[in-house]
């Protein structure tokens, strides 16, 4: 008992002490593809055969797992200044080829060289070069598959960018963040009490979360690089729902030190706060637009848990709009990079479902099938929807395009995964 | 048999007043089982060898089977925020305790069911954590010594998903200083 005791005070007093070796790691299952693939053909690339190896397979697997290419086996290893076979590459079926040199360079680096084509064009989409060295062979493979993604499809790739989720096993929760694939998984923090709503800060250095190791919920600003972390919010009550303004000034919080759950900013740094809107009942889940304007939010002021949003641009806040109509539960609002649409969770015939409504027509479509949908978090290119689901009983992650073609399933051996939340655009 | 109470009344004191990290809950039968001269009363119920009386408002009734507040849970219905009849009486004792105990500080932890959003459940957690605050504030409580929080879905009770089971996990619990 004391040592069970002496452990609670270790880990109340610096929970980064509490780190254990890192478990097994977020493995993606691809569950459903895009309906007009583009086939590309990825060949080996020359030069240094181990280093090119590592490059090529895990570009390929990348670009496999957006579900919007159909890999094609080039035939033969290509350089990046070799014309490729363009007739032989057609009789395959591809669109597009890529290919690639690795050379030595000074201080025991690598300079990898990559040529996009068309192959129906025969011509050069780009030919790009990477200084790296070999611990960076993953990053140095996501930027060209980054690469490759946006000049196939006219948006960003998200291969180079990280998620944040929690990972919970028993008296155990972990706050980890990994790369977009799932690998380099690391936990940022580790407690003996819950962990929810990590959300990143627009310059991807710092998560916002709610921790609930003061035995109540207080929000928390960690930043990554240092590990160092301060109390944005810690009011009387409960402190939760952390929102990074566009700007990653200010944060939306919800406190409920005047009564009940209600919507505030704060400076990043916990000083300034001041109240937002004014409600009888629950005001929750906030989230700025991404230009600013508007803080959309869950509230149960009409009767049933509805999404509403208020302007919030040029100091006072403008009237509560009511933005959702269909069904007596629609929750968590998440506005898509672009603005024009909006994810939340719907209760449709008692099951907890993922849905996207076009924000101008209010059109709303149903993602998902599964039940015990939450949290759900764009791609920074608004492609995939990250979020949370319950399979047989245990939580995993799962991404569907915003079309609800491509389905992933993100999961980790014998633990439960939680509270997904997708990092900026890495530039 | 008296240092042996008084033993136990100094440690409930000691987890009542302490800074530290709450200890594990003190079961004044598990300390007595210690006594040599307990060891006859093996088969003796909890409780039979504390004082035959005590006072309702004491610090040492907090833990005493005996006494309403030692219960320290209040149930809600579905989607709903009223603290029902049945503990009414409940909350009225704990309410003549903190009025008669000034220095003692009540957390009240709201708690919703597993259903639905986490942030929102935290808020309805808070409004069930709210209504136990309210009941005891009309009863004179100082508002500095009770604080309402919310673990939301994040503390079930029980683990399963059953109406049986949702429903012990939409409640609201009172903790008192050292049990925080």
């Amino acid at each position: 008992m004391m040592k069970s005791q002496a452990y609670a005070l270790v880990c109340a007093t610096g929970l980064a002490l509490c780190s254990f070796a890192a478990q097994a790691q977020l493995t993606i299952e691809i569950t459903g593809a895009g309906a007009n693939r583009l086939p590309v053909a990825i060949a080996d690339f020359t030069g240094e055969r181990v280093v090119s190896q590592a490059l090529v397979s895990v570009i390929r697997a990348d670009l496999d797992r957006s579900g919007l290419f159909k890999l094609v086996d080039a035939g033969a290893p290509l350089a990046d200044s070799a014309t490729p076979l363009f007739e032989d590459l057609k009789a395959r079926g591809a669109d597009a080829v890529v290919g690639g040199s690795v050379a030595g360079a000074a201080g025991g680096r690598h300079e990898t060289r990559v040529r996009l084509s068309d192959v129906l064009k025969q011509t050069s989409l780009g030919n790009p070069a990477y200084l790296h060295n070999s611990g960076q062979l993953r990053a140095t493979a996501h930027r060209i598959a980054d690469f490759i993604y946006e000049k196939l499809t006219g948006e960003p790739g998200v291969f180079s960018t990280r998620i944040a989720y929690v990972v919970k096993s028993p008296g155990r929760y972990e706050l980890k963040i990994a790369d977009a694939d799932g690998s380099n998984d690391q936990a940022a923090l580790a407690s003996r009490e819950p962990i929810i709503s990590p959300t990143w800060s627009p310059d991807g250095s710092k998560l916002a979360y709610v921790s609930f190791e003061a035995k109540k919920p207080v929000v928390y600003v960690h930043d990554l690089a240092s590990g160092r972390r301060h109390v944005a919010a810690n009011f009387k009550g409960s402190n939760s729902a952390p929102a990074w303004s566009p700007d990653g000034k200010q944060l939306a919080v919800v406190l409920t030190k005047d009564g009940s759950s209600q919507l505030y900013l704060v400076n990043a740094d916990g000083s300034g706060v001041k109240r937002v809107a004014n409600s009888p009942g629950i005001d929750t889940e906030p989230r700025w637009s991404p230009d600013g304007q508007f803080i959309y939010f869950t509230s149960d002021r009409g009767g049933s848990p509805q999404i509403y949003r208020i302007q919030i641009s040029g100091g006072a806040a403008g009237p509560a709009e009511r933005v959702t109509f269909d069904g007596s539960y629609n929750v968590t609002p998440r506005p898509a990079p672009d603005g024009k649409s909006l994810a939340y969770i719907t209760r449709n015939g008692g099951r907890f479902q993922l849905a996207l409504m076009d924000l101008a027509t209010k059109q709303a479509l149903i993602l998902t099938d599964s039940a015990k949908d939450e949290s759900p978090s764009f791609a920074p290119n608004g492609r995939m929807i990250l979020y949370a689901t319950e399979i047989g009983g245990r939580g995993v992650l799962a991404a569907v395009s915003s079309d609800g073609r491509v389905k992933q399933k993100l999961s980790v051996q014998a633990a439960d995964v939680r509270e997904p939340a997708w990092g900026p655009l890495v530039r | 048999m008296r240092a042996l109470i008084s033993l136990t009344f100094l440690s409930l004191i000691l987890t009542a007043c302490g800074s530290q990290p709450p200890a594990p809950e003190q079961d004044p039968s598990g300390v007595e089982s210690r006594s040599p001269g307990a060891l006859k009363a093996d088969t003796a119920p909890v409780g039979r060898t504390q004082p035959d009386s005590f006072d309702p408002n004491s610090i040492a009734a907090l833990k005493d089977p005996r006494s309403p507040l030692s219960k320290r849970s209040v149930y809600f219905d579905y989607d709903s925020f009223i603290v029902k009849d049945e503990f009414q009486a409940l909350l009225g004792a704990h309410g003549k305790f903190l009025t008669t105990n000034k220095k003692m500080k009540m957390l009240i932890q709201g708690n919703a069911d597993e259903r639905g959003s986490r942030e929102y459940n935290l808020a309805l957690g808070q409004k069930r954590a709210d209504a136990v605050r309210k009941s005891l504030s009309m009863q004179g409580v100082a508002e500095d010594q009770i604080e309402a929080v919310s673990l939301g879905e994040e503390k079930p009770a029980c683990l399963e998903s059953s109406e049986e089971c949702w429903a012990r996990n939409r409640r609201g619990d009172m903790l008192y200083s050292g049990e925080f």
